[in-house]
């Protein structure tokens, strides 16, 4: 039989064992997972623009080579930093948490937010990056527009937990493929962003294929969150793009 | 508890090879002891996931067992479920952080699922009833074998969900265009966790009718 004490010492020295054993790997592994992801970002950037064959070994060299300009854009629409030397991955616009600046964007407060410029075989393509919720956690990506804000050239997605097989499927090509092609404004030239609906886009007059695309089937809530995501996120762009022209 | 013939027997003694053995059959751990359901209906929608799963449960059911074994004479009893938890939870988030240190790809694949190892009940089920009273060695060999079981299973299901749900093996497509062309379809309803549920049920019918000694008597 153990005595209390007993129990109290082992359950107090375990605890303590197991926090000294889990937060030093954290902190010693840290600095390369930090690394990680955001290699892993420049190739989800990378490859939303079409550029194929980014690896982890060469995605900071061809980030810097295929980048052009690193904006900052406020919530009115005017840039407040740019950044086009050598070093992307240390420019403010690619260092901006976007979950911080859409939570002061939801309480209407004033947000900055990233634009990538890409220049790739003469033309220039857009990159904004893309977070939002799913039915687990966090969904995020990147959307690829061309040079007129408006037709979109690539996307990629991500998740931090969604269903295997359901929402999950958002990353996968099948998903990501219907993109390209779509336009984020209407002929008018009012903002609709692109939807995610349920019932086979291909059923649809033209100008609702224009806009969507076909969510994924017991993904429901995922495609709900993608389909939220874009459109909260690119609208935050609208200003700058209206002031454009 | 341990004893002196024990300690002599060969490391695959036929006693030994039973514990490997019997799980993937007449002791499984999802048809027979029904346990780690949830995730069997969870991941199970594609055959990758599934897979992916069924690896890391049988990495951490045998680390897990082997330390739980090695610790099993100071672990006070009325505590012996949170130091099995403690156990289990810190191997799985160490996996995870050191994967996602060297090898990002695998635990991007893998996030999803940490938290589903951790809760999965199979682990602590074979801590809780094996590792507990037995050596490091036949604890090792008693995770493999639960783990492989579980992961047969997975397989099993993720297959038939898959190929019929979408149409796909390993994300590669397999049904002829010409099949859909006179009007066959996947079966949506394969997609959705019931049909997982359905499938296990058809396993252990299966077994259950190829295995007499596995039937209730009532």
């Amino acid at each position: 039989m153990y005595s209390n004490a007993y129990i109290f010492r082992y359950a107090g020295l375990m605890v303590i064992l197991v926090a000294a054993i889990l937060s030093s790997a954290a902190m010693l592994l840290k600095p390369m997972q930090e690394r990680n992801e955001a290699v892993d970002k420049m190739q989800s950037i990378l490859s939303a623009s079409g550029i194929q064959n980014v690896t982890a070994d060469n995605a900071i060299e061809l980030f810097n080579d295929y980048v052009v300009n690193m904006v900052v854009i406020d919530e009115n629409g005017n840039v407040t930093d740019e950044f086009k030397g050598a070093g992307k991955e240390n420019s403010e616009a690619f260092k901006i948490n976007l979950k911080e600046q859409l939570y002061n964007k939801s309480v209407n407060r004033g947000f900055k937010l990233p634009l990538y410029v890409l220049e790739k075989d003469g033309e220039t393509i857009n990159i904004i990056p893309l977070r939002g919720v799913g039915l687990w956690g966090p969904v995020w990506g990147n959307i690829a527009l061309k040079s007129d804000f408006n037709t979109v050239v690539g996307v990629t997605f991500g998740h931090k937990s969604e269903t295997p097989g359901l929402g999950a499927e958002i990353e996968t090509p099948v998903f990501e493929d219907q993109f390209p092609g779509k336009k984020i404004f209407s002929e008018e030239g009012n903002f609709v962003s692109i939807g995610v609906i349920k019932g086979g886009v291909e059923n649809f007059p033209a100008d609702v294929q224009r806009h969507n695309v076909d969510a994924i089937s017991g993904g429901t809530i995922t495609s709900n969150g993608v389909n939220d995501m874009l459109k909260n996120v690119l609208e935050s762009y609208v200003p700058y793009i209206q002031k454009r022209g | 508890m341990s004893t002196d013939k024990q300690e002599r027997e060969p490391l695959f003694s036929a006693k030994n090879r039973k514990l490997l053995t019997n799980p993937l059959n007449i002791d499984n751990p999802i048809t027979v002891q029904v346990l780690g359901i949830c995730s069997a209906l969870a991941v199970t929608a594609k055959l990758k996931p599934a897979f992916v799963m069924s690896l890391s449960v049988i990495v951490v059911i045998t680390l897990a067992n082997l330390i739980i074994s090695v610790m099993r004479n100071g672990i006070p009893p009325r505590i012996r479920i949170i130091v099995q938890l403690v156990v289990i939870a810190s191997l799985v988030i160490l996996v995870d952080q050191v994967l996602k240190a060297f090898v990002y790809d695998v635990s991007k694949q893998l996030s999803v699922f940490v938290g589903l190892i951790i809760t999965n009940c199979i682990i602590m089920g074979r801590l809780e009833a094996f590792a507990m009273g037995n050596k490091p060695w036949p604890s090792i060999l008693d995770g493999v074998g639960n783990g492989i079981g579980y992961a047969w299973v997975l397989v099993a299901v993720g297959f038939v969900r898959e190929l019929f749900g979408s149409g796909t093996i390993w994300g590669f497509h397999v049904i002829p265009e010409a099949f859909y062309n006179i009007g066959y379809q996947n079966n949506g309803f394969m997609i959705l966790p019931p049909m997982a549920l359905i499938i296990v049920g058809i396993i252990i019918w299966i077994q259950r009718s190829r295995n007499p000694e596995l039937i209730e008597e009532n």
